[in-house]
């Protein structure tokens, strides 16, 4: 959760309000030991961030035209890898896999987490207590929450089916079953993220103009067309940030797969990342793991940019 | 009836289906905690009964003695705490570092350095994951590797393998920069004219003005320490060495049918940051709410 996208931040810094010509502050005597203080203050930050992502973001492209086990040194396979991911059904199979878990918990993402934020957003009693119950999820372990799910969704002893079974519907057998596997792991993900989601919903409704609101009440328009006039489209800017996050977040599904199906049944759950981590770290061949990192990378890439031009597209008038 | 008292009780049906359905909401919400906590102190027999029983006839804490005999688990409770607590504890001092540097100090490379570390943040863990761990794995001088990096384990299965590679994310030094601009400029210049070195005006006057963002900082840090799970699973292969979210997640694999120390073992796996979140709840909305609108 510690992963995000700024939405314009102020991205100037100190140095941005000065003259271009005057005295460069390096110069001077004071100016020299702030420079000095700056550079020795980030020097920390920045050597970690060499070693821990500017290397590795390099290294994961130059590896991806490797054959790479760990034990012997790297051999130079051009494009092999990728000519082998090209013909790999099971690469497929995980793309397939992500872009039918996307289809389901996106939109149902953005619906929830936007409902519960409009519903909270009312100046009723109770409702911060609401928020934090809807919240409490977002901070419970990945890993333990998909445990206790899965227990949940059993079949014949879990509260879920027991639940549905009081109003007669017969449950499925959840993780158990190819056509419902990937959708339990939908709803746990949808349980965890939407209180994240529904409060910057909630921050994004305070910034709408309220006097668009009182002219549409003015102009008589009902509730549904004030959300589809006014609120909607004011929280194009949230729709987006949420869009985006959850998109990338999405495809890189592993815990809840690893924990709750192990991929299975008959790879209906198995992810991008997951592959990657069984070529990787399983089957030791870092340098076609890489080739498939690097490959979702440029999906992930291009998702996000589809949505972007998409989400333009949007924009009214 | 009059058009008024109409109008009441529709408020009130209104009122009552709203919290309902809220109400309704907020229970699946709550309910794995419920349910896990009910299953964990049921006794094996009420585990599997049908129909299911919700709350147990007796209480019994034998599974929590068998999840914390059957696997090393408070070994791997331990573990979690420490490195939880090393990466709050690195985020938030070289994080408050170089924020302020960023966004305090005038030095060369401010702002491309800075943009570079802004765009590392779009970049997916998943891709930096295989070369990360060749990284690790072929620290020079370490592990039984020789000046190349070769030879050994690096710095696989040592505790460094988790705490190096996140001791700061771009995320703590993106959040403090932004807080170190709203602080008023001032207050530095003054103590810079009265001769105040570079780290005393960051570490004596504002530092202990941003506790909020520091007590933000360390609880996003932690809950995202405490509940990593793929990259320890991947650096961490030494039984002893396993984060608890690992043990879980093997326990989980191996015993699938013992509900009863699998419900006390998540329990334990989820009341750290459960009751952090208890009592640092508004630090947690707050710094939700910075990267959510940008803030200023």
């Amino acid at each position: 959760m510690t992963r995000t996208l700024a939405t314009g931040p102020d991205i100037r810094g100190p140095a941005a309000g000065r003259p271009r010509h005057g005295r460069r502050p390096e110069r001077s005597a004071p100016g020299r030991h702030q420079a000095r203080a700056g550079r020795a203050f980030t020097a920390p930050a920045m050597a970690l961030f060499l070693v821990f992502t500017v290397l590795p973001v390099a290294g994961a492209f130059g590896l991806s035209f490797t054959t790479y086990d760990v034990l012997t040194p790297p051999s130079w396979a051009g494009l092999a890898n990728y000519g082998r991911l090209l013909e790999d059904e099971t690469f497929f199979t995980t793309l397939k896999n992500i872009l039918y878990y996307c289809a389901m918990f996106v939109p149902a993402m953005i619906a929830i987490s936007l409902a519960l934020a409009l519903a909270l957003s009312r100046r009723l009693p109770g409702m911060a207590i609401f928020r934090t119950v809807y919240f409490i999820p977002v901070v419970t372990s990945p890993v333990a929450a998909a445990t206790v799910w899965a227990w949940m969704l059993n079949s014949h002893y879990g509260p879920i089916n027991e639940v549905l079974g009081y109003f007669g519907i017969p449950g499925p057998a959840w993780v158990g079953d190819g056509s419902t596997a990937m959708m339990s792991i939908v709803i746990v993900t949808l349980w965890q993220g939407v209180g994240s989601n529904m409060l910057i919903y909630l921050a994004g409704l305070q910034n709408v103009p309220a006097h668009l609101y009182e002219a549409a009440a003015l102009d008589g328009a009902g509730r549904w067309r004030t959300f589809l006039h006014i609120t909607w489209p004011s929280l194009r800017t949230t729709t987006f940030f949420v869009t985006t996050l959850s998109l990338i977040g999405a495809f890189q599904l592993f815990d809840q797969a690893y924990v709750m199906t192990k991929g299975g049944p008959g790879n209906t759950t198995l992810t991008p990342v997951y592959q990657i981590y069984e070529t990787g770290f399983n089957r030791l061949q870092m340098g076609y793991a890489s080739a498939q990192a690097f490959t979702l990378f440029v999906i992930i890439v291009a998702v996000t940019v589809i949505n972007m031009r998409v989400n333009r597209d949007q924009v009214p008038e | 009836m009059t058009s008024r008292t109409t109008a009441t009780i529709r408020l009130v049906l209104g009122r009552t289906v709203f919290y309902g359905v809220l109400t309704v909401m907020g229970l699946f919400m709550l309910l794995p905690f419920l349910w896990s906590l009910s299953t964990s102190l049921k006794p094996n027999e009420e585990i599997i009964a049908l129909p299911i029983k919700w709350l147990p006839g007796s209480l019994t804490f034998e599974h929590y003695w068998s999840a914390f005999t059957t696997v090393p688990f408070a070994r791997h409770f331990a573990n979690s705490m420490l490195l939880a607590v090393a990466g709050v504890a690195t985020n938030v001092l070289l994080g408050a570092l170089a924020g302020y540097a960023f966004a305090r100090l005038a030095f060369r490379g401010n702002r491309l350095l800075f943009r570079l570390l802004l765009a590392s943040m779009m970049v997916p863990p998943v891709v930096t994951l295989v070369p990360s761990f060749i990284i690790v794995r072929s620290m020079p001088l370490v592990g039984g590797n020789d000046i190349t990096g070769q030879g050994g384990a690096g710095l696989l299965n040592t505790y460094w393998a988790v705490i190096l590679p996140g001791a700061v994310g771009a995320f703590a030094v993106f959040m403090m920069r932004q807080f170190f601009l709203a602080l008023p400029k001032d207050l530095g210049e003054a103590a810079r004219v009265d001769g105040c070195r570079e780290f005393r005006i960051f570490w004596s006057i504002y530092l202990p003005l941003c506790r909020p963002a520091l007590a933000t900082l360390s609880v996003f840090t932690f809950v995202a320490g405490w509940n990593g799970f793929l990259w320890p699973l991947i650096v961490l292969n030494d039984p002893d060495m396993m984060t608890i979210q690992m043990s879980l997640a093997a326990f989980s694999y191996n015993q699938k049918t013992d509900y009863g120390p699998l419900m006390a073992g998540s329990i334990v796996a989820m009341v750290p940051t459960l009751l952090l979140f208890a009592f640092g709840q508004r630090y947690l909305t707050r710094g939700l709410a910075f990267t959510g609108t940008g803030s200023k």
